[in-house]
């Protein structure tokens, strides 16, 4: 349920979005950061690593590397060891990690990335889109993504609740975009140290990698007991499901700050056409709703926050009496021409009684910007829907034809 | 058994797994032509020659798999490779 | 909510000024948003800054197309960027220039003001860095901040000697302004 969020502007300050998540991995006062820098991501690893030189990180070793690949490798042993980790990257540096990504979850090592998302080359692009996390969506990480900085820094804390609780041992991304969230200056509540000490405990695992008392961690599974293992891991998201709105709970009783568990709603009560979106767009997509509603148009928003674990009956239970539903996406998966929210909706109300209309948009690759006027369009588009039914399912938007 | 999450367990399981049966021909010491030089146990691919208290090495034939690697290298002709009875 | 876009040559502190403006208005008590114009910027390229400064918070997160104001740091600008580009007709376009708001024949309806940032950052800060300077002179022309919030922001972020100079031209700067308005 949508919530009231009280916030102190005596307790804001204004700072750059990446300064803001490295305060916020600060409070959460991990025992090893290891990270490659690169665009649009380095101002959280400079900031970190200002953190350390000037000793505000006690207990925390920071180890330079030569690539992503070795970043989260050092983690394997890092967290296995029973140390709390952090590491942050995007676009190509995420593409490096795809195999060590596997290990981190198989191995159940609750690490925690900001990822930082770019789009991802050829063409090179140092601009936003979702390409880069969305292409990892089956390798077994949470993925949370953000609306703005208050947003993502906070989640930073409530990951490490996720990823470390022992009915779930997953680790997560959390996702802001490149450039628009990493790189903007607003006001802000830094995560408070004192509030993070009680909501974030230290890191407790029930099995430690110690030369002392050896054990095998990733142990070699051959076809017997392979599947069991996918089987757990598949159970464990489905308990983050129920977690992540637990803990989105808790830390609004505690920090009084709410931005959704699984999802978040904006005026979709009585809404005829739902708009589904990830990241920094909702806000815009808020501000274009409030105009529409002025003029009479039923528009909602559905928020995701949680791409994995996928929330598919929270999904289902605000779409269902809407007239059309409209997806957006800053991906796509080439050969199929749909975004992937909106694939993954689709598919999720096939076998129900849930039948309103669907419509994808893919917009925003590689930084595009997304204008009010783009938001208006689509919507405009929907309430044609509305009366005519779906012409086009899924198609691109924005697209610059005098370049084609 | 259950498995736990992670595929954790315990370290060295593979001592349970026996795999000295695998042998054909087995490695069979001379102690009057052995000068304790290392050699057999250094090179052995499976850990299977241990030293003894006295300073001579005997075989694990639990792991030995019959390889004949430490006949081929000792330098004094030491070991010797016999057919197996089974 | 009120859109400001600043126009500089990389090296010149424009994404530090938009920053400063964000960081005043949320002094006087206003939520404010900064960002650079994302590209891949190199000494002396033309570059943007951005920042919006609302009564209430900013959602928004598109691009901003048609400032209420723009700054340029650098009249030399105008041979290569639309500076005026999208600027509302009851806006304010604020030149650091020698030469008076006349001079400049520009495609828009908003009013031109010009200041001569330059000469004032030499006198008082002794070297030609303008940013701050042109913050006092958005404040004197647009009213839309207190200069105070922006000197105190200037010292914070350039604490001692530096950070008072920059204030004294900041100042010298918003008197000017107003005076012309």
């Amino acid at each position: 349920m949508p919530r009231e969020m009280n916030l102190d502007k005596s307790k804001m300050v204004v700072v750059e979005g990446s300064y803001a998540v490295a305060h916020a991995v600060k409070a959460c006062r991990p025992n090893v950061i290891s990270a490659y820098p690169i665009t649009p991501q380095t101002h959280i690893v400079e900031d970190l690593s200002q953190f350390m030189a000037d000793g505000e990180i006690p207990n925390c070793e920071y180890i330079n590397v030569e690539s992503e690949f070795s970043a989260l490798s050092a983690l394997v042993g890092a967290s296995a060891a029973g140390a709390r980790c952090y590491s942050a990257t995007t676009s190509q540096g995420l593409e490096l990690m795809h195999e060590v990504l596997f290990n981190v979850s198989g191995m159940r090592l609750p690490v925690v990335m900001t990822i930082v998302n770019r789009a991802v080359s050829a063409p090179i692009s140092i601009w936003n889109d979702h390409q880069d996390t969305i292409s990892q969506r089956d390798t077994g990480w949470i993925q949370l993504y953000a609306e703005n900085i208050q947003e993502v820094s906070d989640m930073t804390a409530q990951a490490y609740r996720i990823s470390e609780d022992r009915d779930i041992l997953m680790p997560s991304m959390t996702c802001m975009d490149g450039f628009i969230l990493s790189h903007v200056y607003e006001p802000v509540v830094l995560l408070e140290q004192d509030l993070t000490d009680g909501f974030l405990p230290a890191y407790e695992p029930e099995h430690v990698l110690d030369p002392k008392n050896p054990l095998t961690f990733g142990a070699f599974a051959d076809p017997n007991y392979y599947t069991e293992f996918r089987y757990l891991q598949e159970q464990a998201m489905q308990r983050a499901l129920k977690k992540i709105e637990d803990v989105a709970n808790e830390f609004y009783d505690i920090y009084g700050r709410y931005y959704g568990g699984l999802i978040d709603e904006y005026r979709t009560d009585d809404a005829e056409i739902i708009i589904m979106a990830m990241g920094s767009v909702v806000g815009t997509i808020k501000d274009v709703i409030d105009k529409l509603r002025d003029r009479n148009v039923k528009a909602g928003l559905l928020k995701i926050r949680s791409f994995r674990p996928f929330p598919a009956e929270a999904i289902k239970n605000v779409i269902r009496d809407a007239k059309v539903v409209v997806v957006l996406d800053k991906n796509i998966t080439l050969g199929l021409n749909e975004g992937a929210l909106f694939t993954e909706t689709k598919s999720t109300l096939y076998n129900t009684d849930v039948r309103v209309p669907i419509i994808g948009y893919m917009l925003g690759h590689g930084g595009r910007d997304i204008r009010i006027e783009t938001i208006e369009r689509v919507i405009d588009e929907a309430t044609e829907v509305m009366k005519t039914g779906i012409r086009i399912e899924s198609q691109f938007t924005d697209l610059r034809e005098e370049l084609l | 058994m259950k498995i736990l999450p992670g595929g954790i367990c315990d370290a060295g399981t593979t001592r349970v797994n026996k795999t000295g049966g695998w042998r054909t021909f087995k490695p069979v010491y001379d102690y009057d032509k052995c000068i304790k030089c290392k050699l057999c146990e250094l090179l052995c691919p499976d850990s299977a020659v241990h030293p003894r208290d006295d300073g001579y090495f005997e075989f694990d034939y639990d792991f030995c798999k019959g390889c004949g690697i430490c006949a081929n290298e000792c330098p004094k002709s030491a070991i010797t490779m016999v057919l197996e009875e089974k | 909510m009120k859109e400001i876009r600043i126009h500089g040559r990389g090296g010149q502190g424009s994404v530090t000024a938009a920053e400063l403006l964000a960081v005043a208005a949320f002094a006087d008590n206003k939520f404010s948003q900064a960002f650079p114009a994302f590209g891949v910027e190199r000494r002396g390229a033309p570059v943007q800054a951005f920042t919006r400064i609302s009564d209430a918070p900013i959602r928004l997160r598109s691009q901003i197309y048609k400032p209420d104001y723009v700054i340029v740091q650098d009249s030399t600008l105008l041979e290569v960027v639309d500076v005026a580009g999208g600027l509302k007709d009851d806006g304010i376009l604020i030149i650091n220039s020698e030469f008076g708001p006349e001079t400049f024949k520009l495609d828009t309806k908003a009013r031109i003001m010009t200041v001569n940032a330059t000469k004032i950052a030499l006198d008082i800060i002794g070297r030609p860095i303008v940013n701050t300077v042109l913050l006092g002179a958005f404040a004197g022309a647009t009213g839309e901040i207190r200069p105070g919030s922006i000197m105190d922001a200037v010292r914070e972020r350039f604490p001692g000697k530096v950070g008072e100079r920059n204030s004294e031209a900041i100042m010298e700067a918003y008197k000017m302004m107003e005076a012309s308005i």
